[in-house]
C-alpha cells in the first residue's frame, strides 16, 4: 500500500478520482443518498456523543423515572430516571464499536486465512476448509451461549461470537477468488519475475479480490449490530450500566405496558442503522459491480 | 565460437495426470510435455520455436524460466546449471532471463499503474533504493511510450501499448535473454510490425539474446536467426531460419509453411494438407510420431522412429526428407 | 494495373442495380453511438454496404474500427448505452430490422441470421451434450427426436467430424479446439440461415486448422447457398475466402469492392498501408517492418473530413473538408479524394 501511494502525487490523484466518482454515483441513487446520510448521522452521534448528550447516560435519578418525551428529555427517561437520548447516543458508540471492530477483525482474519488456503499447499487448504466448516456448523445462538458461558458476558465475548460466525464465510470467498486468480497470467508473470509469495499475495492478488468482500462486509454490519443488540437484550452482551441499544430495549420490554417510549428509543436506532448500512452496502455493490444490479 | 548463453540438453518435462486410482488401474499417468529437446542460443542470437498449440513450446519456455519442473536433462545458462539452482540463484536467473507472456494486457496486474508495474522488477530484486521514477521514465522512453503513460492502468492501454509496457518490464534489469511467448498474439498487423521492430531494435542496442515462441511463421521470418519446429514435444527440424523457409526438409515444416493464407486472391495454393487431428501425447504414435498426419508416410515411418540427421547447423528427424539439409544449405548459398 | 484484372474485377462487382434481386443484407447509412461518461461516442458513421445473396463478403479492419458494433447492430444486441442514430438494416426483402421489437428480433436470430464467433465455447453450453444442443436448435421444426438427431448427424458429417453418431452423446470439452469450431459452424448452419455472420472464426486456430476451416466454410456456403459476412483482421484469409470485401477504419467504410479490385488496386491510403503492413507479403527479412504511425482518432470527437487524415502520408488541407466516396472502377468505391495518387 504505502509503496504504491508513496510513488508520486500523480498516482494519488489518479486513485482519488475513481473514489470521488464513486461517491457521486452513490449520491445520485436515492437509496444510496439515504443510506449514506443515515450512516453519517449515526457515526456522528457515536463520535460526538460527549458533546451531544446533555446528561450522563449512567446517572441514576429516581425522581425522574418513567418520564415521557419532553423538551428536557427528548426521548424520555427509563425506570432509573436515566436520560434515554443520552443512552441512545452512547449506545451508538458501543454498537458501532462492536460492529465495525468485529467486522474489521473478521475481515482481516478471513482474508489471511483465505489467502493461505487458496494459495498454500493442498494439505493446508484441506485443513483450513475443515476448520471453516466446523466453525460454520455451530448454530449462532448455541455458539454465543457457549462463549458467554466460558468467557462471561462482555463486549469482548460479543466480538468473539461475531468473529467466529463470520470468518469462515469471508475466508471461503477469499479462498475461491485466490484459487481463481492463482493461475491468472499476471500472477504467473509476477512469479516469473522472481516475486516471493507474500509479495504476490499482497500486490498482485489481494487488490484484485478485496472489493467484493469489503462490500459484502459492509452489508454484514447491520447483522452484527443485531447480534450485539440481541445478546445484550438477553443479558449476554454488554453489561449494565453501560448503555447498549439491546439493554435499553430490554429495559423497555419490562415496562412496555406503561411506558412504550423506552422500547421505541431502543428499537428505532437499530432499525435506522440497519437500514442505513444495508442501503449503503447495496448501492456500493451496484456502483462497483453493476453486473449484480437488480438481483 | 564462444560458449552459448543458453544450452539445453535432452530436456524432458513430465506432467502427471489422473490420481492414484488411475495409476492403480494401469492408466497412463505421466505424459511428456517436452520429450528430449536439445538446443543452444548464442549471445545476441534470436531463436524461434514454432509449432501448433499443444506442441509443448510454451511448456519448454516456462521450464527455462523455472515455472515448470525439469524431469531430466540439463539447462545451462551462462555456464551455470539451472536444474540444480537454489532459490537465490533462480531469482538471479529470472532477472537475467525474463519472460514475456502471451496476453499483453492480462499479464499486467490490473490494479497497478504503469509506474508501479515498471517499478515492480526493481522492488522484487531489492533495488528500491534506485530513483524509480527516473528508471520508469527511462524504460518508457526506451520502448517509445510517452512518459505520462506512467499514471495509466492496464485497462486504459491498447494491446500494442500494453505489449510495450511488457517489453519495458522485461528489459528493466539489464537482461541477457528475453523469453517471449507469442509476443504479437492478438495485436493488429500495423502494431505487430511496431512490436517486432522494437524487439529487433532492442536486441541490437542492448545485445540481447531472444527466444521467441510463436505459431505465426511470418513473424519468425522477420525476427529469428534460427528456428526449431516442434511437434508433440520434440524438435522435428531445426536450422537457420532462411534455410528452413526456402527449403523445408520435414513434411511437417513444409505443411506449416504452406498453410499460411497469403493476401493474394489469385494465388494458386499448392498446399500440403494435414488431417486436422493432432495425436495426443498420452498415446504417442509408433515409429515417426508424425506418420498419422504425414501425406508421405510409408511403412518404415510407422515402424521405426527416424534417426536424427545433422548437417552443419541443420537438424532433422525424418526418414524421407523433402529436401536434404545439405540441399537446404546449397540453395541458401546460391 | 492490367486491364485483364480490371475487367475481371468488374464482373465480380457488388450488385447494386435495381433489377438484381435484393441482397441478403443491406446496410444503408447506418450510424451507431454510445453514451459514455466522456460524451457521445460515434462508433459507426454512415456505414453503407450490402452482402449479395450467395456470396461471401469480408470485413477487414483493426481493433476499434467498429466491426463488433456493426455485428451487434445487425443482431440487435447493442449494449444498453448504444443506440442506432440513423440509417437502416434490411435483411432480404424485409423492412428495416432496427425497428423490430426485441421479440421479433429474437425470432430472426438463429433462424435467418446465425453467427459463429472466435471462441466456439461461446456457442456451446459446457453442461449439455452436443446432440442435445443440436436438437434444441431445431426447436421450431416438428420433426421427431430421432429425425432431428439424424439431421444433426448429417450436419456433423458435413463439417467432417469423424464418427458423428458417437459424437452426439459427447460434451463440448471432449472435442478439440478445431472440432469445437466445426461443431459451432454446424450448429450455425443447421437451420439453413439466409445470412451467416462469422466473427473471426479462425483467429484462435492454428494455421493448419485455419486453412481447413476456411475451406470447409467455403464448401458449406456453396452447398447451402447462404450469404456470409466474414469478419477478420487476417488479410490472407479474406483474400482466400471472400468474394467481396469492405475495409473499415474508425467506424467508417473507407473502401469496398471485390477482393480482386481491392488487393490489386487498393485505392484508400489506409487499405494500402494495411496491405503493406502484412508480413505475409514480405518474402525476405527486412530491416524495418512497415507500420502505420499514429493512433485512431477520438471517436467522441471525430475529425471533420477524412477520418484517416491524421495518419495519412498523402493528407493535404482539402482532406479536412467532408469527403465523398469515389467510384474507382464499377463497384469499387473508396472514401478518399486522392484515390489516383494512392494507386500511383
Amino acid at each position: 500500500m504505502s509503496e504504491q501511494a508513496s510513488i508520486k502525487p500523480a498516482a494519488l490523484r489518479a486513485r482519488s478520482f475513481p473514489g470521488l466518482a464513486a461517491l457521486r454515483k452513490i449520491l445520485r441513487e436515492p437509496m444510496g443518498f439515504f443510506g449514506l446520510a443515515l450512516v453519517v448521522l449515526i457515526l456522528a452521534s457515536a463520535i460526538f456523543a460527549d458533546l451531544l448528550a446533555m446528561y450522563d447516560p449512567t446517572k441514576i435519578a429516581p425522581q425522574n423515572r418513567f418520564q415521557g418525551p419532553s423538551l428536557t428529555h427528548l426521548l424520555g427517561t427509563d425506570h432509573l430516571g436515566r436520560d434515554l437520548l443520552s443512552r441512545v447516543l452512547y449506545g451508538a458508540r458501543i454498537a458501532l464499536l462492536v460492529a465495525l471492530g468485529s467486522t474489521a477483525l473478521s475481515l482481516m482474519l478471513g482474508i489471511v486465512l483465505g489467502l493461505m488456503a487458496g494459495y498454500g499447499p493442498r494439505w493446508l487448504d484441506a485443513f483450513l476448509l475443515l476448520v471453516f466448516d466446523a466453525m460454520k456448523s455451530f448454530p449462532t445462538i448455541m455458539l454465543a451461549l457457549t462463549i458467554v458461558t466460558l468467557a462471561g458476558p462482555s463486549m469482548v465475548s460479543v466480538v468473539m461470537v461475531v468473529v467466529m460466525v463470520s470468518v469462515p464465510g469471508y475466508a471461503r470467498i477469499i479462498r475461491t477468488q485466490t484459487i481463481a486468480m492463482k493461475t491468472a497470467e499476471h500472477v504467473t508473470a509476477a512469479r516469473s519475475m522472481g516475486a516471493g509469495t507474500i509479495r504476490i499475495l499482497r500486490v498482485h492478488i489481494l487488490p484484485n479480490i478485496i472489493g467484493p468482500i469489503v462490500i459484502l462486509a459492509s452489508m454484514d454490519v447491520p447483522v452484527v449490530i443485531g447480534i450485539e443488540a440481541g445478546l445484550s437484550f438477553l443479558g449476554l452482551g454488554v453489561r449494565p450500566p453501560t448503555p447498549s441499544w439491546g439493554t435499553i430495549l430490554n429495559d423497555g420490554f419490562a415496562n412496555i405496558r406503561d411506558s412504550s417510549w423506552i422500547v421505541i428509543a431502543g428499537g428505532l436506532p437499530i432499525i435506522l442503522t440497519t437500514l442505513g448500512f444495508t442501503f449503503l452496502g447495496e448501492t456500493l455493490r451496484d456502483v462497483f459491480d453493476p453486473r449484480l444490479k437488480g438481483r | 565460437m564462444s560458449a552459448p548463453l543458453l544450452s539445453v540438453k535432452d530436456l524432458r518435462v513430465v506432467f502427471s495426470v489422473g490420481g492414484t486410482l488411475s495409476r492403480l488401474r494401469g492408466h497412463v499417468t505421466a505424459i511428456e510435455g517436452v520429450a528430449g529437446v536439445s538446443f543452444d542460443i548464442a549471445k545476441g542470437e534470436t531463436f524461434a520455436l514454432v509449432g501448433e498449440s499443444g506442441s509443448g513450446k510454451t511448456t519448454l519456455a516456462r521450464t527455462l524460466n523455472g515455472l515448470q519442473k525439469v524431469a531430466s536433462g540439463s539447462i545451462h545458462f551462462d555456464g551455470k546449471d539451472a536444474t540444480s539452482m537454489g532459490r537465490a540463484e533462480m531469482k538471479e536467473l529470472r532477472r537475467r532471463a525474463p519472460m514475456m507472456f502471451q496476453d499483453p494486457v492480462g499479464s499486467l496486474s490490473p490494479r497497478l499503474d504503469v509506474r508501479a508495474l515498471l517499478a515492480e522488477p526493481f522492488r522484487i530484486h531489492g533495488m528500491s533504493d534506485r530513483d524509480l521514477d527516473a528508471e520508469v521514465r527511462r524504460l518508457l522512453t526506451l520502448v517509445g511510450l510517452p512518459v505520462d503513460f506512467a499514471s495509466r492502468y492496464p485497462h486504459q492501454l491498447s494491446g500494442g501499448q500494453a505489449r510495450r509496457v511488457g517489453v519495458a518490464r522485461a528489459v528493466a534489469l539489464d537482461p541477457q535473454l528475453i523469453i517471449a511467448d507469442e509476443p504479437t498474439a492478438g495485436l493488429d498487423v500495423s502494431v505487430q510490425g511496431e512490436v517486432l521492430n522494437l524487439l529487433n531494435d532492442l536486441r541490437d542496442r542492448l545485445g540481447l539474446s531472444m527466444l521467441i515462441i510463436t505459431h505465426n511463421l511470418h513473424v519468425v521470418r522477420q525476427i529469428a536467426d534460427r528456428t526449431a519446429v516442434m511437434y508433440l514435444g520434440r524438435f522435428v527440424e531445426m536450422g537457420e531460419t532462411e534455410a528452413i523457409f526456402r527449403s523445408p526438409a520435414h513434411p511437417y515444416t513444409a505443411a506449416l509453411l504452406s498453410a499460411n493464407p497469403e493476401p493474394d486472391p489469385d494465388r494458386v495454393h499448392d498446399r500440403i494438407k494435414l488431417p486436422p487431428e493432432v495425436p495426443s501425447v498420452m498415446a504417442r504414435p509408433s515409429g515417426c510420431e508424425f506418420h498419422t498426419r504425414c501425406p508421405f508416410a510409408q511403412d518404415l515411418c510407422r515402424r521405426n522412429a527416424p534417426p536424427l540427421r545433422v548437417n552443419g547447423g541443420h537438424q532433422l528427424t525424418c526418414h524421407f526428407p523433402m529436401n536434404t539439409p545439405a540441399q537446404a544449405g546449397l540453395e541458401q548459398a546460391q | 494495373m492490367s486491364s485483364i484484372r480490371g475487367s475481371r474485377g468488374a464482373e465480380m462487382t457488388m450488385t447494386t442495380d435495381q433489377n438484381t434481386p435484393a441482397p441478403a443484407l443491406d446496410i444503408d447509412a447506418l450510424s451507431v453511438s454510445f453514451a459514455t461518461d466522456g460524451g457521445t461516442l460515434h462508433a459507426l458513421k454512415d456505414v453503407s454496404f450490402s452482402v449479395p445473396k450467395g456470396r461471401i463478403t469480408g470485413i477487414v479492419g483493426e481493433s476499434g474500427c467498429g466491426k463488433s458494433t456493426l455485428i451487434n447492430a445487425i443482431l440487435g444486441l447493442l449494449a444498453d448505452n448504444g443506440e442506432v442514430t440513423g440509417g437502416a438494416i434490411r435483411l432480404g426483402e424485409s423492412a428495416d430490422i432496427t425497428k423490430l421489437t426485441p421479440r421479433q428480433m429474437r425470432d430472426l436470430r438463429g433462424l435467418q441470421i446465425s453467427t459463429v464467433f472466435q471462441d466456439p465455447m461461446g456457442a456451446l453450453n459446457p453442461v449439455l451434450s452436443v446432440g442435445k444442443q443440436m436438437r434444441d436448435i431445431q426447436y421450431r421444426s416438428n420433426l421427431s427426436k430421432r429425425e432431428k438427431d439424424a439431421r444433426s448427424v448429417e450436419m456433423l458429417r458435413q463439417v467432417r467430424i469423424p464418427d458423428p453418431e458417437k459424437r452426439l452423446t459427447q460434451y463440448p470439452h471432449e472435442f478439440s479446439g478445431g472440432m469445437k469450431q466445426r461443431v459451432a459452424i454446424a450448429m450455425a448452419l443447421m437451420m439453413r440461415p439466409q445470412l451467416l455472420i462469422a466473427d473471426e472464426p479462425t483467429t484462435a486456430l492454428d494455421a493448419t486448422l485455419e486453412v481447413a476451416t476456411i475451406e470447409l466454410l467455403k464448401e458449406l456456403q456453396q452447398e447451402i447457398g447462404c450469404a456470409v459476412l466474414f469478419i477478420s483482421h487476417h488479410l490472407g484469409v479474406i483474400a482466400e475466402l471472400c468474394d467481396d470485401m469492405i475495409v473499415m477504419y474508425a467506424g467508417e467504410v473507407v473502401e469496398q469492392g471485390s477482393v480482386r479490385q481491392i488487393f490489386r488496386n487498393p485505392s484508400h491510403p489506409y487499405t494500402r498501408a494495411l496491405l503493406d503492413c502484412d508480413p505475409a507479403r514480405l518474402h525476405e527479412r527486412v530491416k524495418h517492418l512497415p507500420t502505420i504511425p499514429g493512433t485512431l482518432p477520438d471517436l467522441r470527437n471525430r475529425p471533420k473530413g477524412c477520418v484517416f487524415q491524421a495518419r495519412c502520408a498523402l493528407a493535404k488541407p482539402e482532406c479536412g473538408q467532408p469527403v465523398t466516396s469515389v467510384e474507382v472502377t464499377p463497384g469499387h468505391i473508396a472514401r478518399c479524394i486522392r484515390t489516383n495518387e494512392v494507386t500511383a
